[in-house]
């Protein structure tokens, strides 16, 4: 125990969990943090379900020969793992979870916008889950996530157009979160809260929501024609038809490009408020690290056919595409820079969101560096369709995104719960999924680079050793997670008390207590300086 | 005007001034018809998104199969279409008025606009049935039962499949639209509407509006396009 004698913080009387019991207080209501929590439920329930697909990919992958699964039940886990994380886990994380808890907090605002659509986009999310659970049960879907024609229009006979639906009605829900966030960070700040006092998170999230109300009505349509296709027998993408399943190609990643922004922006703003917060300092060039949220939203629907670089694009127009994937890289590099000068001779506070935050700096940086490989166009046609492209994308999307989210959910759990889990597990946890997700996708760089192709359930036996090298990494990462899992869940019962600010942090939402109150505020918040002014404080920490 | 200075920096029991419509998250009635003409805007966007995909689909096959086209947009209906164009600028008229109406406090006005609004929408539909009706007739709808003379047939098909996707889609528009304005008549009906206070009016005026542009894209884009390439 420690030794200062700190007083024994009371529960508030009054709090979002407390002030009305039961189910139905839940689902019908247009509290944003309460619909934050639900989102939590939702997804961390996929999170799980996605990882047992995975498993099930790693367990196959361990022997060369396909001992495990027949080759159709390889397609659907794969299938189902990519559809499962990326479009209910991956994109829902961090803006349907944090932004939805802290984003009217941040902004002194008593809630979104337009809460009863809040509540509305969280039913449109659980129901296109549900179509897409349905279609799991049912046996499946075969077609990769991408939905590539004519493996989706022809050639398969699993369950595609009800996981389409899936989609399709899930994209609502993310279109409507977008909008009703950017509303809110238009119309909603507390007086004072001028633009370049926000947030560096309220910056990310305002670029996120951009991709998400531009981008995602595409795949709506697109998904909605390949079920007319398969349904109807229309001839839109079927080359038998006299239609082009490239354009479906270019439909399909005009959104699943900008996606993968939708997926990683909210994470970075979650780790400026970290690095910030946990190096005692003001961000580091603040407007360049805003800006370049800004930027990436909009290169990155300037981007997506090179993901096409082998489906038969012309020349010229693959070589324009791969110089703005190169441009993309630079509003993804003033950040890593912008966060690394911030704790540069910075009295840093190693806490477990820190932990989090550096072990994102340090992947998010190996997965930005091997995306400049696939997007030079000699080398991406060594590589296209390899495992050096998913652990490319994995390295993004678990060591970037998900790595961020957890540093999120770190930071801001004692304000969601009003209890502090226990500091030396959750650093454990991070150093075990750290060292676990490197065992997992380090290996498949070079798998990669030797010609082994993604999406088979066979190899040649010279691929083994790092194979089950990548499976024994996948193990160990998820008995990484679990943890997070346990110590989180042990918070909410024995988890010490904390006060409104634990972190001695910046930003409105620790100046009201924790738990928040139903309506956030007892009174409205008047801002009068800018964020992350840590040198004002004069709090000793650490 | 001075009242409401004082009741916004007033005490806590300014509260019983407030505005019945006015949402406990806002502070003024401004505001919050702010927030939502933002956000009915941006959703109008999503929703030119959304279109646009089709649109691409559209562009590309007409430059790959303009005689497709051709002969694709000779075979619908071009007085039914031409009626119904006029018919919706017509419903987009009685909208604006409705929406007039509401902000000048005109009750039975409003009413009675969006009803007229919402008949407007009924005759297009239903010209639009006997449309597609007269496409069942003459195998036209793309699918197994789909047949057309000459070499371009697939194409055709392509052309026919575009076509209803998107005049299907905006009759789905349309239908939403129909629903939409039921409520915001009943509400009307109902005094819910002042010149304080006529929001919803204008967001599903906006709305009606934007299903009625799309109209005027696909009406030449499907029904005028190279019908002078193709011989009587």
């Amino acid at each position: 125990m420690a030794t200062q004698a700190a007083p024994l913080i009371a529960a508030p009387a009054v709090t979002y969990l407390n002030h009305e019991h039961g189910v139905a207080s839940w689902l019908l209501t247009k509290d944003h943090k309460r619909i934050g929590i639900m989102y939590l439920l939702v997804v961390t329930f996929a999170f799980f379900l996605g990882g047992v697909f995975a498993s099930g990919i790693r367990l196959e992958l361990a022997t060369p020969a396909g001992d495990l699964v027949s080759s159709d039940t390889y397609n659907k886990l794969f299938t189902m793992h990519g559809v499962a994380m990326v479009f209910f886990v991956l994109i829902p994380a961090v803006p349907a979870i944090l932004g939805n808890f802290v984003l009217p907090l941040m902004l002194g605002a008593k809630d979104v916008a337009f809460p009863k659509l809040n509540l509305l986009s969280w039913y449109v999310f659980v129901i296109g889950f549900a179509f897409t659970m349905y279609a799991m049960i049912a046996g499946g879907v075969d077609t990769g996530w991408t939905f590539y024609t004519p493996y989706s229009s022809r050639a398969s006979n699993t369950n595609v157009v009800a996981t389409g639906l899936g989609v399709f009605i899930t994209g609502f829900s993310s279109i409507l979160t977008g909008l009703n966030f950017m509303v809110t960070i238009h119309r909603m700040r507390a007086p004072g809260l001028t633009w370049f006092r926000l947030p560096l998170f309220v910056w990310a999230i305002y670029s996120t929501s951009l991709v998400q109300v531009l981008g995602t009505p595409v795949i709506a349509i697109t998904t909605l024609s390949l079920a007319v296709e398969r349904f109807l027998h229309f001839g839109i993408f079927d080359a038998a038809l006299g239609g082009d399943p490239v354009l479906f190609q270019h439909m399909f990643w005009f959104y699943s490009h900008p996606a993968v922004y939708i997926m990683i922006l909210p994470p970075m703003g979650a780790i400026s408020e970290v690095i910030a917060a946990f190096s005692r300092k003001s961000i580091f060039g603040y407007s360049f690290v805003a800006f370049s949220s800004l930027a990436i939203a909009i290169f990155g629907f300037l981007v997506w056919a090179h993901h096409m670089f082998v489906s038969g694009i012309s020349v010229y127009s693959a070589l324009v595409f791969s110089f703005l994937t190169y441009a993309v890289a630079i509003p993804s590099a003033v950040k890593t820079f912008n966060w690394a000068a911030t704790m540069y001779r910075a009295a840093i506070w190693l806490k477990a969101p820190m932990i989090w935050a550096i072990a994102f700096l340090g992947l998010f940086l190996v997965g930005g560096l091997t995306g400049l490989f696939t997007a030079a166009l000699g080398v991406d046609v060594h590589l296209h369709d390899t495992y050096f492209v998913v652990a490319h994308f994995h390295f993004i999307m678990v060591g970037g995104a998900i790595m961020g989210y957890f540093a999120g959910l770190h930071y801001w759990w004692p304000k969601m719960t009003g209890r502090m889990y226990s500091d030396i597990w959750a650093k454990v946890a991070a150093i075990i999924v750290f060292a676990g997700f490197n065992l997992t996708f380090g290996p498949q760089f070079i798998l990669g680079y030797l010609g082994m192709p993604r999406r088979y359930h066979v190899y040649p036996d010279e691929y083994q050793v790092l194979n089950v090298l990548s499976s024994a990494g996948a193990s160990i990462l998820a008995v990484g997670y679990a943890l997070v899992g346990i110590y989180l869940m042990a918070s909410l019962f024995k988890g010490e008390r904390v006060g409104a600010n634990p972190w001695h942090a910046t930003g409105l939402e620790w100046t009201t207590q924790s738990p928040p109150l139903p309506h956030n505020f007892e009174v409205q918040p008047v801002v009068t300086e800018d964020a992350y002014e840590y040198a004002l404080r004069e709090v000793k920490v650490g | 005007m001075a009242e409401a200075a004082v009741t916004a920096h007033g005490d806590h029991g300014a509260h019983a001034h407030h505005h019945p419509d006015l949402q406990h998250h806002f502070d003024t009635l401004e505001q919050q018809h702010e927030a939502a003409t933002l956000g009915m805007w941006m959703f109008l966007i999503t929703e030119v998104l959304f279109f646009g995909g089709l649109f691409l689909a559209y562009m590309l096959y007409r430059v790959w199969y303009p005689e497709a086209w051709a002969e694709g947009s000779y075979q619908l209906n071009l007085t039914l279409g031409t009626v119904n164009t006029v018919v919706l600028i017509g419903s987009s008229l009685t909208m604006a008025l409705a929406v007039r109406s509401a902000q000048t406090g005109l009750r039975r006005g409003t009413v009675v606009w969006l009803i007229l609004t919402m008949l407007l929408g009924l005759v297009f539909l239903i010209i639009k049935y006997f449309e597609y009706a007269e496409k069942f007739t003459h195998h036209h709808v793309p699918g197994s039962n789909f047949a057309f003379p000459g070499p371009h047939a697939p194409q055709v098909q392509i052309y026919f499949s575009l076509y209803f996707l998107m005049t299907g889609l905006h009759a789905t528009h349309m239908l939403i639209g129909f629903g939409l304005l039921s409520v915001i008549a009943w509400m009307a009906h109902r005094g819910r509407f002042s010149p304080e206070w006529y929001t919803p009016v204008e967001m599903s005026g906006l709305y009606w509006h934007f299903v009625d542009i799309v109209w005027i894209f696909l009406f030449p884009l499907l029904y005028l396009v190279d019908r002078a390439h193709v011989p009587g």
